[in-house]
C-alpha cells in the first residue's frame, strides 16, 4: 500500500522486506528493515530501537554532582560529551557559573571529541562501505604513489611505503585473521573505486589508527585519565599551575605545551590526509546521489562550543544554533530546550504508553512507562521477531519532534545551518568542496554530504582547537589560573527543588540532558540523544524520522548485499558500529543480513 | 629501557552498568584497592572502549584481560584462555557490548604491528547481563578473588610482584569514579518500585513468557 507522509515521502511496503539487525550495539540495539520493489529500489523503510535504557532507572536518588560519571557509561564512545552534557545541566539546575578557563579546557576536550571521533569515524567504520580492502591487494604501488602525490603533500607516499603496507595487509589477510576486514562485501559491483585510491584509502585507514592515539592524549592532561576521563560540576578537576610551585598532578608549562604539538599534528592530518581522501573517494561516488532524507527539508542543532564562559546566546556558540524547516534554508529558528511547545517526544509508535498518545511530552514531563505490544502484522514471535508492523508500535525509541517536525541532527544538520546562517568558516569550506568536485549545492543533502560535512568538521574542530588552546594560554599568562567555581558545591546551598538542562553537540548531534533535582538528590534525569532524533520511528502524524527517510528511494545493486543500506546508516554514526554483524560461539559470522 | 623487564597490561573491560557485564572492571578495581605495582605495570578499568584501547594494547608486551564471557558453562565458571586462542574467545557473545570491539582491538594490535607476546583472557561466566542498574550476581562477585589468584599464578611466570596497597600507587591506571564504587554503585541504586528495571525486549518478552 502507497501512502504518502506529511513530511512528503512516499511509503509502499507492497515489495519483498530485507532485515538488517543489528545495525550497532554499542549505544543502542537497533534493526532496520526495509521493503523494494521489483527494480530492488527501497521503497519503505522502518528503524526499531531494539533496547531502551532509561537514565532514570540509574539515577534517581543519586548525587546530582555525580551523574555525570553514570552517563559516562552508557556509550562506548562519547564517554566525555555525556559527561559535559551532564555537569551543565547540573550547573543550569543550580545556577552555576564556570571559570572562563573551565570553558576552554571544556571546549578543547569536547573538540578533541569531535576530531578524534569524525577521523576514527571515516576511517574505521565507514571508509569499508566505499574502499574495497580486496581490490587493494591487487594495487600497483606505483600508481598509488602517484596517485596519493597528486593530491596531497603528505609524505609517507612513496611506491615503497605503499608495497610494504600492502603486504603487511596481504600477510594479515592470509593468516586467516580477517579482524576488521571480516565485515565486507568485497568484491562488490557497488565499489567504484580503481585498486590504487583502494590502497591509498586502506593505508591511511591504518596510519590514522596509528595516529589517533595521540589526539586523546588530550584527554588524559586535561582529563587526568583515560578512558574515562574526569569531569566536575563547576569548572574542570584540573589544576592548573605554570609556575611549578602548586599541587602534583597539576597542568604546568610543559604539559601545556604537550597540548600545543598534538593540536598542530592533528590539524596536519586532518588536513592533509582525511580531507584529501574524503574528496578522492568521494570524486568516484559523484553519481551516487542517495540518501538525503531530512537533510534538505528539517535540521537541528542545539549549538555548542561557547565562545565565552556562561553566555548561552545563539551568538556566543560557535558551532551554530538553530532550526531549518520546510526546507526553508531562509530561514532559521531558534531553539529553546525549556519551552514545553518546541521539544517534544512521542510514542504512538514506541513501545510506551501515554495518556494521551496523540500528544508529545516535554523531556521535564517525561513519562516512561513501558509497554511492549506487537502489532496484527507482526511476523516471528516476540522473542524472534522476523518483520516488524511499523503500522503499530515498533521501536524502543520515542519519537522527538521539533514543534512537530522530525529532525535531523548531527554534522551535515550543522553545516547546513552553518552555511544557511552564511558563516564564512562553514558556507566557504562548503563551497570550494563543491567547486573541486563540480557538484550543485543539492549534492550536499546526501549521504555522501553527509560524510563530507564530518570532514570539514573534524578539520574545523581541529582548527578550534588551536583558537582554545592559545585563548587559555593567554588568561593563564594573563594570571588567571581559576578552573572551577565550588561556590554552590554543598548541596546546603541549593535551592529545595531545581530543574536545568544541559546541551551538546555530540560527534553524531544534538545531545540534551533534563534533570530536576529535589532536596540535593536526582528525582528525574531525562536524556535525549542524536540516535534517538535520527533513529526516531513514527509519530502520530505519521512523519518518518531521519534514518529511514534517508534509506528512501536508494537502489540496491544486489539485494543479498545491502551495502547501500549501511552506507547511509553509517553516515550518521550511529554508534562505533563494530557490530553489523553477529558473532557465534565459534567466533565465526553467523548472519548480517536476513533476507525474508 | 630494558627489555628484560617487559610492560604488563591488566586490563578489565565491560560495562559497571549492566550487571554481570561489570566483571572485568570490577576485579581491576579490587586489585588496584588491595594492591600496588611497580613500572612498568599498568591496571586500567577499559570500559566498553574499542579501539581507544589499542594503543593499551600495543603497548604491552604482557596482556592480562579480565571480562565476563558466554563460554555456554554454568554460571560463575571462570575459565582462563591463553595465548593465541584469545582472539577466538573474544567474539563469543551476542548480548554482549563490547566484545567484538575488545576482538578487533586485539585484530588491529597484530595489524599495525607490536601485539601482546603473552595474553591470558579470565573470563566468568555471568549469570545475568541484561538489568540496566545492576550489579555482579553473587556467584559472579565471588568470582573475582579466584580471578585475581589466576592472574598472580600467571603473571609469576614473569616476576611480577605484587606489594600491598598503602596509598602511595604509582602505577599509571584509570579507575572508576568513586561515584562508580562497587559499594556506593550498589548503595544507591533505585528500588524496581522508584525506577522501572525492565530493560531489553528480549528480557521483557521472557517476563511475559513467565
Amino acid at each position: 500500500m502507497s501512502v504518502q507522509t506529511p513530511n512528503g515521502f512516499q511509503l509502499d511496503n507492497a515489495g519483498r522486506r530485507i532485515v538488517v539487525d543489528p545495525v550497532t550495539r554499542i549505544e543502542g540495539h537497533m534493526r532496520c528493515e526495509v521493503n523494494l520493489d521489483e527494480n530492488n529500489v527501497i521503497r519503505n523503510a522502518v528503524s526499531t530501537g531494539t533496547m531502551w535504557r532509561g537514565l532514570e532507572v540509574i539515577l534517581r536518588g543519586r548525587d546530582p554532582r555525580d551523574a555525570w560519571a553514570f552517563t559516562e557509561r552508557i556509550c562506548g564512545v562519547c564517554t566525555g560529551t555525556h559527561a559535559l552534557t551532564s555537569v551543565r545541566a547540573v550547573e543550569d539546575a543550580l545556577g552555576i557559573a564556570i571559570p572562563e578557563n573551565a570553558n576552554s579546557i571544556r571546549n578543547i576536550m569536547q573538540l578533541t571529541l569531535q576530531a578524534h571521533d569524525h577521523l576514527v569515524h571515516f576511517y574505521h567504520l565507514h571508509a569499508l562501505d566505499w574502499v574495497d580492502v580486496v581490490s587493494a591487494l591487487q594495487a600497483d604501488p606505483k600508481a598509488t604513489s602517484a596517485l596519493a602525490q597528486s593530491i596531497s603533500d603528505w609524505p609517507l607516499s612513496s611506491p615503497g611505503y605503499f608495497r610494504d603496507v600492502q603486504n603487511r595487509i596481504k600477510r594479515f589477510v592470509d593468516s586467516g585473521q580477517l579482524g576488521p576486514f571480516m565485515n565486507g562485501y568485497w568484491g562488490s559491483p557497488a565499489y567504484k573505486l580503481p585498486p590504487e585510491a583502494n590502497l591509498m584509502a586502506v593505508t591511511h585507514y591504518l596510519e590514522a589508527l596509528d595516529f589517533q592515539k595521540e589526539i586523546v592524549k588530550i584527554h588524559t592532561i586535561y582529563g587526568g585519565k583515560n578512558p574515562h576521563p574526569n569531569w566536575l560540576v563547576g569548572g574542570v578537576p584540573c589544576a592548573i599551575n605554570v609556575h611549578d610551585t602548586g599541587a602534583v598532578g597539576a597542568v604546568n608549562m610543559e604539559r601545556l605545551n604537550l597540548v600545543s604539538s598534538i593540536i598542530d599534528r592533528t590539524i596536519e592530518f586532518i588536513d592533509k590526509v582525511y580531507i584529501p581522501d574524503l574528496l578522492a573517494i568521494a570524486s568516484f561516488y559523484k553519481d551516487w546521489t542517495y540518501g538525503g532524507g531530512l537533510s534538505s527539508q528539517a535540521v537541528m542543532s542545539y549549538g555548542d562550543i561557547p565562545d565565552r564562559a556562561n553566555d548561552n546566546s545563539a551568538e556566543n556558540q560557535m558551532l551554530p544554533r538553530g532550526a531549518i524547516v520546510n526546507g526553508n534554508l531562509a530561514e532559521i529558528h531558534d531553539v529553546d530546550l525549556r519551552d514545553p511547545e518546541q521539544i517534544q517526544e512521542f510514542v504512538a509508535h514506541s513501545w510506551f504508553t501515554y495518556k494521551d498518545e496523540s500528544r508529545g511530552l516535554h523531556p521535564w514531563d517525561g513519562v516512561t512507562e513501558p509497554n511492549f505490544v506487537l502489532g496484527p502484522n507482526t511476523r516471528g514471535s516476540k522473542t524472534r521477531i522476523e518483520e516488524i508492523d511499523e503500522a503499530a508500535k515498533y521501536s524502543w525509541i520515542k519519537a522527538p519532534r521539533w514543534r512537530g517536525h522530525a529532525m535531523e541532527v548531527g554534522p551535515l544538520a550543522r553545516w547546513v545551518i552553518g552555511y544557511a546562517k552564511g558563516i564564512p568558516e562553514f558556507k566557504e569550506p562548503v563551497e570550494k568542496v563543491l567547486t573541486d568536485l563540480q557538484l550543485p549545492v543539492s549534492a550536499l543533502f546526501s549521504t555522501l554530504g553527509r560524510t563530507a560535512a564530518r570532514g570539514l568538521e573534524g578539520s574545523w574542530a581541529a582548527h578550534k582547537l588551536r583558537y582554545f588552546q592559545d585563548k587559555l594560554m593567554a588568561n593563564i599568562k594573563a594570571g588567571d589560573s581559576s578552573t572551577a567555581n565550588t561556590e554552590r558545591w554543598d548541596p546546603k546551598t541549593w535551592p529545595k527543588e531545581a530543574r536545568g538542562v544541559g546541551t551538546t553537540e555530540a560527534p553524531r548531534g544534538a545531545l540534551g540532558h533534563w534533570i530536576v533535582i529535589k532536596e540535593g538528590k536526582i528525582d528525574n534525569y531525562q536524556a535525549v540523544v542524536p540516535t534517538t532524533w535520527n533513529g526516531s520511528p513514527r509519530d502520530p502524524a505519521g512523519n518518518i524520522g531521519a534514518f529511514e527517510a534517508a534509506l528512501l528511494n536508494t537502489p540496491l545493486v544486489n539485494a543479498e548485499e545491502p551495502l547501500e543500506i549501511l552506507r547511509t546508516l553509517h553516515s550518521f554514526d550511529p554508534c562505533l558500529a563494530c557490530s553489523t554483524h553477529i558473532m557465534s560461539p565459534d567466533g565465526e559470522e553467523l548472519t548480517r543480513v536476513k533476507v525474508r | 629501557m630494558n627489555r628484560a623487564e617487559p610492560n604488563i597490561l591488566i586490563l578489565g573491560i565491560g560495562n559497571v552498568l549492566w550487571a554481570d557485564e561489570g566483571f572485568g572492571v570490577r576485579v581491576v578495581e579490587r586489585i588496584a584497592r588491595q594492591y600496588r605495582f611497580a613500572d612498568p605495570v599498568r591496571l586500567l578499568d577499559g570500559g566498553t572502549q574499542g579501539i581507544y584501547l589499542v594503543d593499551q594494547v600495543r603497548w604491552a608486551d604482557i596482556l592480562v584481560v579480565f571480562d565476563a564471557i558466554d563460554y555456554g558453562l554454568p554460571p560463575g565458571t571462570v575459565k582462563l584462555i591463553e595465548g593465541d586462542a584469545v582472539p577466538k574467545f573474544m567474539g563469543a557473545k551476542k548480548m554482549s557490548l563490547h566484545q567484538t570491539g575488545f576482538q578487533e582491538v586485539l585484530a588491529l594490535a597484530e595489524l599495525l604491528g607490536e601485539p601482546p607476546r603473552h595474553q591470558l583472557l579470565i573470563g566468568v561466566q555471568p549469570v545475568d547481563l541484561d538489568d540496566f542498574g545492576g550489579s555482579l550476581r553473587p556467584e559472579v562477585k565471588a568470582m573475582i578473588d579466584p580471578a585475581i589468584a589466576a592472574a598472580r599464578t600467571y603473571l609469576d611466570r614473569f616476576a611480577v610482584a605484587w606489594l600491598p596497597a598503602d596509598g602511595t600507587n604509582t602505577t599509571r591506571l584509570d579507575m572508576p569514579h568513586e561515584a562508580l564504587d562497587i559499594a556506593v554503585y550498589e548503595a544507591g541504586r533505585p528500588s524496581p518500585e522508584v525506577a522501572c528495571r525492565i530493560g531489553d525486549w528480549r528480557v521483557l518478552a521472557s517476563r511475559v513468557n513467565g
